[in-house]
């Protein structure tokens, strides 16, 4: 298999990389590029573990090929924190423990980003819907759901 | 000393870590001349190996060998170690590195594949030839326990692995002088168990020392040491086993698996270092699942609802191995009474071999099942009598002025079991009155003029928690000040760090961020036993507290000698020992540290031991007794038999609390857990052991979307069994969650609705209810 050359933006930074043609994103990032932030939890669309930002929007970096990503903007989980600090949404994860093993929370931390941009006053269960296909075995959802309310609300767009 | 962090819910150590993308799991770790592996399973359910062929496979691009476990003769051979002998299994029924002769579930592994890349490994794992004969395999426990039914490992002469008993006093009796008796059935199902992150090893070998390191998603890395050590003839200090950051554990990963040892193997052999990453898939057929288990009991009550007796029996699916002994079914017997104060038990479990994947604890063990079997009988026993579910439990509860109660039952070790303290008739009033029982008939009729069905659901719970013997730890202080705590005991998430640096900070009177906490690592501490049981925060939390005041003490004796003051007029605060009053009088925890580091030719003041450290090893004698009453309401869609859980409302007594938010935590992941038992997971096998439910689109784990916020209150009772006061809250919410929501459908379902005997229920099923009790119909609930 012939590899391409893919040129992208990620994380604020140009990229160009290598890929072998059939090499899902989430393994490029992980092992072509050592981003191992993004996880893998089922490789097969449902746990969104692997939830990356491309163009702008929430994907499963599991399910697309890294060559998709030619001439696109990626966000990872490794480009919240600016300047050491974390990102209003990480400081909620922790104040709130929406956390415990940290397995799925790359995952979770990108679908909330993506849908805290387009929807800035979400109610608890438009929280709920938006992270329904991002599974945690730990937490039980409710410090997720908690982070992401109290982040809108800290930006003052909730009513 | 005063406590400034233990008790208060500080944010967690582990977070700004994981929240940046900077954990490091198994996966995240990269070696030069890395090899992938891949497995080649069996895709039957029982059958006899007469071929593995490899030729293709072996020419196919990037792959470097393929071995079977003939190919490791030289290194090792046989069948692991059992984990957890038992006398009732003088043939312990483990696997092999890799089949041998016979496969007995789909998914054991029986050749593993090494190639340049995962994507090689697997293409060249798919392309190995097996000819397997198929053997008949049984795939229903109580079907594989009647007599003529085929055998699920031919070399045992029946399905019925032992048979377990447990009881006290005479049944006989109580049944023949109380005023009723019933007789039910349950069928509970076995279900996964799904940590975020599957399992995943990576061994390598240092040519130079001959030490063989294993980095793995583990729960009991020393466990991983100490079989494989055995297994391979080595000395313990020969093997190097720890743990990076594991993503979530909740049972399965404290057993010591097939694949472990034969990523281990496979590194000797080759003298490269092998990393093994399980996939989803495979996790659903070869790693560990939940608690299958079919019951039949009576119970003895009286006219004003107190129980008395319990006798039956219960088949319990073990799947085709038993890696862990017997102790999963021990933990359904060891679970009885409950908060009940019974005066007579007589139980036998006939633990079955099926041709499925082994069972072993999940999040509770077979708890959960225990308290779904008592809380249906009490509910059980208000139906029949016609007064309320909590009148039950109030009269047949052991009562607070009973403590410490003796259950009649007995330990592991043959010792009596004795409650230590807790009040269960307090925690359920507090539960009702948090939940507003009292006005809830007011809710239910406000949901039936919505068209909907609404149901309260109650049950309590007792979990023994604290297992022995020890999880130790050392806590060392090093020549800047600052703390470095260690112990065996690994960690999944739970916040180990937080709550061992809270207590440690607080005995040395230090910040939190002056504290580090290393886990889980055999070349950084010597001895660990498991992450399982609720254990943790009792047993390497009280060792880190022992050693803590040991470093404390040598502090202030180092101090007392420099300063010439007596040991009662110093304190620890600021990082150093300062005399109480006099402002600028003190030494400092690093001068200490430095001076105790020695210099040459100078002896150590006041001819003190060298090091400003010290290690424990909480000896726990005795397990402490956590409990719980949670409330929760349903409400039915009659249109759909959509259940949704509304309300859940939690009260926990796990005594002291080292951190409000992690505890909150893992009752609220606990609880999840439960209802996911009740209304969604759903692990389906064909009968002849096929697995049917492998992906996330066919196995339901609960969502965000189904999910309540889940209300959690403390009542704290101080266990009197260890230094620090607490008791064990990992599976607390799990265990009594299923028989509440249960509690609550069958509640919704009103008075003429059949008696629920299983978990978890459908949709489909909650029609036929309906359906049932809109006939007045007595049916037994029980077929899916």
């Amino acid at each position: 298999m012939s590899e391409r050359h893919l040129s992208f933006t990620l994380n604020g930074e140009r990229r160009e990389a290598n890929a072998d043609p059939r090499m899902h994103l989430a393994d490029f990032l992980r092992h072509g590029l050592g981003l191992t932030g993004t996880h893998v939890g089922c490789e097969h669309g449902v746990c969104g573990a692997c939830t990356v930002i491309v163009d702008g929007a929430p994907v499963r970096s599991c399910l697309m090929l890294a060559v998709q990503v030619d001439g696109c903007t990626v966000e990872t989980v490794e480009g919240l924190a600016k300047g050491g600090e974390l990102s209003p949404l990480q400081q909620a994860f922790a104040n709130h423990h929406g956390l415990q093993c940290g397995f799925c929370t790359p995952g979770m931390l990108m679908t909330l980003e993506a849908f805290l941009r387009v929807t800035p006053s979400p109610t608890e269960q438009d929280v709920r819907i938006a992270i329904s296909g991002n599974t945690c075995r730990c937490t039980g959802y409710q410090g997720i759901v908690e982070a992401a309310l109290t982040t809108t609300a800290a930006k003052g767009s909730r009513p | 000393m005063s406590a400034r962090y233990f008790g208060a819910a500080v944010t967690r150590v582990e977070d700004p870590r994981l929240l940046t993308g900077r954990g490091r799991y198994v996966d995240d770790m990269e070696f030069p001349g890395l090899l992938h592996a891949a497995f080649v399973r069996a895709n039957v359910a029982h059958g006899r190996i007469r071929s593995v062929d490899t030729s293709d496979a072996r020419g196919m691009p990037g792959v470097v060998a393929i071995y079977t476990m003939a190919d490791f003769a030289s290194i090792a051979q046989g069948p692991m170690p059992p984990m957890a002998p038992h006398p009732l299994l003088p043939t312990p029924i483990t696997y092999h590195p890799l089949a041998v002769e016979e496969v007995r579930h789909v998914g054991e592994a029986i050749a593993i594949v090494l190639a340049a890349d995962r994507a090689r490994a697997e293409d060249a794992a798919a392309a190995v030839m097996l000819d397997i004969e198929e053997l008949p395999a049984v795939a229903d426990a109580v079907l594989a326990a009647k007599a003529g039914a085929p055998r699920a490992d031919s070399r045992r002469p029946s399905n019925i692995a032992a048979t377990m008993k447990a009881g006290f006093a005479d049944c006989g009796a109580v049944f023949a002088n109380a005023d009723h008796v019933l007789t039910e059935s349950f069928d509970i199902h076995r279900g996964g168990c799904h940590s975020m992150e599957c399992r995943g090893v990576v061994a390598s070998v240092d040519p130079h020392s001959d030490v063989l390191t294993l980095s793995t998603s583990s729960q009991s890395p020393y466990m991983v040491r100490r079989h494989l050590a055995s297994y391979l003839n080595r000395d313990e200090s020969q093997l190097h086993v720890m743990t990076p950051d594991v993503g979530g554990g909740f049972g399965p990963k404290a057993n010591v698996y097939p694949e472990e040892f034969a990523v281990a193997l496979a590194a000797l052999k080759t003298g490269r270092p092998v990393k093994w990453i399980e996939d989803r898939q495979e996790h659903f057929v070869a790693t560990t699942q939940q608690r299958g288990q079919v019951w039949t009991l009576d119970v003895a009550f009286d006219n004003d609802g107190r129980m008395r007796a319990i006798r039956g029996h219960c088949v319990h699916d073990n799947g085709a191995y038993a890696p862990y002994g017997l102790i999963l079914p021990a933990t359904a017997l060891a679970s009885f009474p409950g908060p009940y104060a019974l005066e007579a038990l007589d139980l036998t479990v006939d633990v079955v071999l099926t041709n499925l994947v082994p069972t072993s604890p999940v999040r509770g063990a077979c708890r959960p099942n225990a308290a779904f079997v008592l809380e249906r009988l009490a509910d059980r026993i208000a139906r029949h009598l016609g007064i309320d579910r909590d009148e039950v439990r109030r009269r047949s509860f052991v009562r607070a002025e009973q403590m410490p109660y003796l259950t009649g039952m007995k330990a592991r070790d043959g010792s009596p079991i004795s409650y230590d303290s807790g009040d269960y008739i307090a925690a359920l009033d507090l539960v009702l009155d948090k939940v507003d029982a009292a006005g809830f008939e007011a809710r239910r009729a406000a949901a039936a003029e919505r068209g909907k069905l609404l149901g309260l659901g109650i049950a309590s719970c007792v979990e023994d928690t604290g297992l022995g013997p020890f999880e130790g730890a050392s806590v060392r202080v090093t020549p800047a000040g600052k703390v470095i705590v260690s112990t065996g005991a690994s960690s999944q998430g739970q916040g180990h760090r937080t709550a061992f640096a809270q207590i440690a900070a607080d005995a040395l009177g230090v910040e939190l961020n002056d504290v580090t906490v290393e886990t889980a690592d055999t070349a950084k501490f010597p001895l660990g036993i498991s992450t399982i049981a609720s254990r943790i925060a009792v047993t390497a939390g009280s060792s880190v507290e022992l050693a803590a005041q040991k470093v404390r003490a040598k502090a202030i004796a180092f101090a007392s000698h420099k300063l010439e003051v007596s040991e009662e007029d110093l304190e620890l605060e600021g990082g150093a020992v300062r005399v109480k009053g006099v402002a600028g009088l003190n030494v400092s925890l690093s001068e200490i540290a430095r001076t105790l580091a020695g210099n040459a030719g100078m002896g150590l003041p006041g001819g003190m031991d060298p090091d400003l450290a010290a290690t424990a090893y909480f000896n726990s004698t005795a397990l402490t007794f956590a409990y719980g009453a949670n409330a929760c309401e349903v409400e039915i869609d009659p249109e759909t038999g959509d259940v949704r859980v509304v309300r859940y409302v939690v009260v926990h007594d796990c005594g002291k609390l080292i951190n409000p938010l992690i505890v909150d935590g893992q009752i609220r992941g606990g609880v999840v857990h439960g209802i996911g038992n009740a209304l969604f997971e759903r692990m389906i096998h064909d009968e002849a052991g096929q697995p049917l439910t492998t992906t996330y689109a066919d196995y339901f784990l609960p969502l965000a979307s189904e999910m309540p916020s889940i209300e959690v209150h403390h009542i704290e009772t101080p266990s009197p069994r260890n230094p620090i006061g607490v008791k064990g809250a990992g599976e607390g919410g799990t265990i009594p969650a299923a028989a509440c929501v249960i509690s609550a459908v069958e509640d919704a379902l009103g008075a003429d609705a059949p008696f629920i005997h299983l978990h978890p229920i459908s949709p489909q099923q909650v029609m036929k209810w309906i359906e049932a009790s809109g006939s007045q119909s007595q049916e037994v609930a029980g077929t899916p």
